[in-house]
């Protein structure tokens, strides 16, 4: 169970229709979605329409992710609103859903005494695959995930990394068209944490199946998705897409050779709007008002013989737009 | 087929086995995908073969073999002794081997019970079942369905390898059928029984080799209670309550059951149902305990395994 606010939900108007037919490019749609525990309120008025493609759901521990998932998986029914995965009804076709969806749970959930190839034969089967189809979509599988010869070992003696491709591997097997993936990064080193980045990148843009990962960790997120979600507390916080929230933003990072406050200084003389990152330093960031700041900057570099090591146009970082939020 | 790629470099390899390994990339599935039937047959049959460690390390195999073996061996003594020194009639009944055998017996649903619900709770497993297109009930079915079936093969097994003896040893080829037809439908009543507590038990005892205590300590400690029972009606000379006190352990429960409606020798004589009247209570014990079990068994799941 979810901790999180012990108010009730706020009386909420009558929810907007859901798209009928579901959109194509829409993956998951929730109107107006609330599920409480007893007092406790998990989620709260949750309205979001959600793309294929990547997605990232952001939130503390506790902020009701998990609980989404239940509910899209249709193992939870929502106290109210609605919810469709996949054009189909959270609340009713609970069985039709995962046939389609794949699901990484957070926690550990592997048997330590089988192999990975035996664990993920199984599993297929119990998605609805015939066993000879099961047994080659598990050994294809396993090797997409990168898990070669010790598909054979019994799953006891993996490292966190490799059960997290053993995890990864059983919600993919019977090719869904939507994976859920509760945060496939936990317990991982910085090298895994990228490993697994860059798989769940290479699911929704070169398998072509659609992504709902979640994380407390808004950085590694924004790598990986189209779309962000931040949600706290079972409130939605954010919704928005990744290329949007990162577009350019208007200052170019400047990086010189030597005589970084006299370049400053003349910059600012000249007009130029300087952030200067520390004294003395040989970074600093100039706003970019027009075009013609950026040749002031190379006069201004050439008059005083400095080299220029780089002029970059900076990107916006979702951290800093939710810094508020992901704490 | 070609054996050769050519490399970036545009030269030609050509490799040395005279395979290629081609990365075709992510492969979709367009074929079949099997409903709930399929699914809960296939978690059916992993549990039976789990069971008797098909497919699992070859130390989970030692104990279930081990007890095969036991529960084997008299079939054949007797089915040997009976050829060979020409006797008239098995020294022991179909019904009665059931309850003659009863501590392998037990030791056997106390090594599969756990093995077949208790490891998927420990190691959370039941995210990855319950994800899938598949009800909690299905789980508790399929794996009901192959703890049960697996008791009754143990159990018949044995029974019909005496039922060769006896036509081997050329003894009345109509009274043993029957005989053996009867132990069959004990075999069944038990196997139902056993399965269903001894599954209850271990869905409630996730942690390891708990529940293969649990189960084997409430499975003797209930027999030894109730004989204890018996015993003191009996002295009190309460022959009714004697009888009844059997329905505390699964095996007179069956045995008492078995043995009136099919009209043979009880297995505990002198503590063996007297009347019709106690029979209809021990018909109504067994359908409550397996009903019972059945349905805590079922809200376990619904509460326990919400991912």
């Amino acid at each position: 169970m979810e901790p999180g606010r012990a108010a009730p939900p706020p009386a909420a108007p009558p929810p907007p229709p859901l798209p009928h037919p579901p959109r194509p490019d829409v993956a998951i749609t929730t109107r107006q979605v609330t599920k409480t525990f007893g007092r406790v309120t998990a989620l709260s008025n949750l309205t979001l329409d959600l793309p294929t493609g990547v997605v990232g759901l952001v939130g503390a521990n506790g902020a009701g992710k998990s609980t989404l998932i239940k509910i899209l998986l249709g193992l939870l029914p929502p106290t109210s609103g609605e919810a469709t995965i996949l054009g189909l009804d959270a609340r009713t076709e609970g069985l039709a859903i995962r046939r389609v969806v794949g699901y990484m749970p957070e926690s550990d959930c592997l048997p330590p005494d089988v192999s990975a190839t035996e664990l993920v034969v199984h599993l297929a089967r119990m998605s609805g695959l015939p066993g000879s189809v099961a047994r080659e979509r598990a050994a294809d599988t396993l090797r997409h995930v990168g898990l070669d010869e010790e598909r054979y070992r019994p799953i006891g003696g993996y490292s966190t990394g490799m059960k997290q491709r053993v995890k990864l591997a059983q919600a993919l097997v019977h090719d869904p068209r939507l994976v859920l993936l509760d945060e496939p990064t936990n317990g991982l080193d910085p090298a895994g944490r990228d490993d697994m980045l860059d798989l769940v990148r290479r699911i929704g843009h070169e398998f072509g199946i659609s992504v709902l990962v979640t994380s407390h960790l808004l950085g590694e997120l924004e790598r990986v998705a189209d779309h962000i979600v931040v949600i706290e507390g079972g409130v939605l916080q954010r919704s928005t897409s990744t290329a949007e929230a990162t577009a350019l933003s208007g200052a170019v990072l400047v990086e010189v050779t030597d005589r970084g406050p006299e370049v400053v200084a003349l910059l600012r003389a000249s007009g130029a709007e300087v952030t200067a990152d520390d004294a003395g330093g040989q970074r600093f960031s100039v706003t970019l008002t027009d075009e013609t700041v950026l040749g002031e900057v190379q006069r201004v570099a050439a008059e005083l013989g400095v080299g220029l090591v780089r002029m970059q146009r900076r990107r916006h970082h979702l951290t800093e737009l939710f810094g508020e939020v992901a704490r | 087929m070609t054996d050769a790629t050519r490399s970036p470099g545009g030269d030609v390899q050509v490799a040395g086995s005279g395979d290629v390994i081609h990365d075709i990339g992510f492969r979709h599935y367009t074929g079949e995908r099997l409903g709930r039937g399929w699914v809960v047959r296939s978690l059916f049959v992993d549990t039976l073969r789990g069971v008797f460690g098909l497919g699992r390390p070859a130390r989970s195999k030692v104990m279930p073999w081990l007890l095969v073996a036991i529960l084997v061996l008299p079939p054949v003594v007797v089915a040997l002794v009976a050829v060979l020194t020409g006797v008239d009639r098995l020294p022991i009944s179909y019904t009665q081997y059931l309850t003659q055998l009863q501590l392998p017996i037990s030791l056997f649903v106390a090594g599969a019970a756990p093995y077949a619900v208790s490891r998927d709770l420990r190691h959370g497993v039941m995210p990855l079942y319950l994800s899938r297109p598949m009800l909690r009930t299905d789980y508790v079915a399929a794996r009901y369905g192959g703890l049960a079936v697996a008791l009754l093969l143990v159990m018949v097994v044995p029974q019909t390898l005496l039922l060769l003896g006896a036509l081997l040893a050329e003894l009345p080829v109509g009274d043993n059928l029957v005989g053996w037809a009867g132990g069959l439908l004990a075999s069944l009543l038990l196997a139902v029984l056993l399965a269903a507590v001894g599954l209850t038990i271990a869905a409630f005892t996730p942690r390891r080799g708990l529940g293969v205590a649990a189960v084997i300590t409430v499975l003797l400690v209930v027999s030894g209670f109730s004989f204890a029972l018996s015993g003191i009606a009996e002295s009190q000379g309460s022959r009714d309550l004697a009888g009844l006190a059997g329905a505390l352990d699964p095996y007179r429960l069956v045995d008492g059951i078995a043995s009136w409606v099919l009209g043979v020798d009880p297995a505990v004589a002198e503590f063996a149902p007297t009347s019709g009247g106690q029979v209809g209570i021990l018909v109504l014990v067994y359908v409550v305990v397996v009903a019972g079990t059945g349905a805590l068994l079922v809200r376990r799941y619904r509460k326990a395994s919400s991912l």
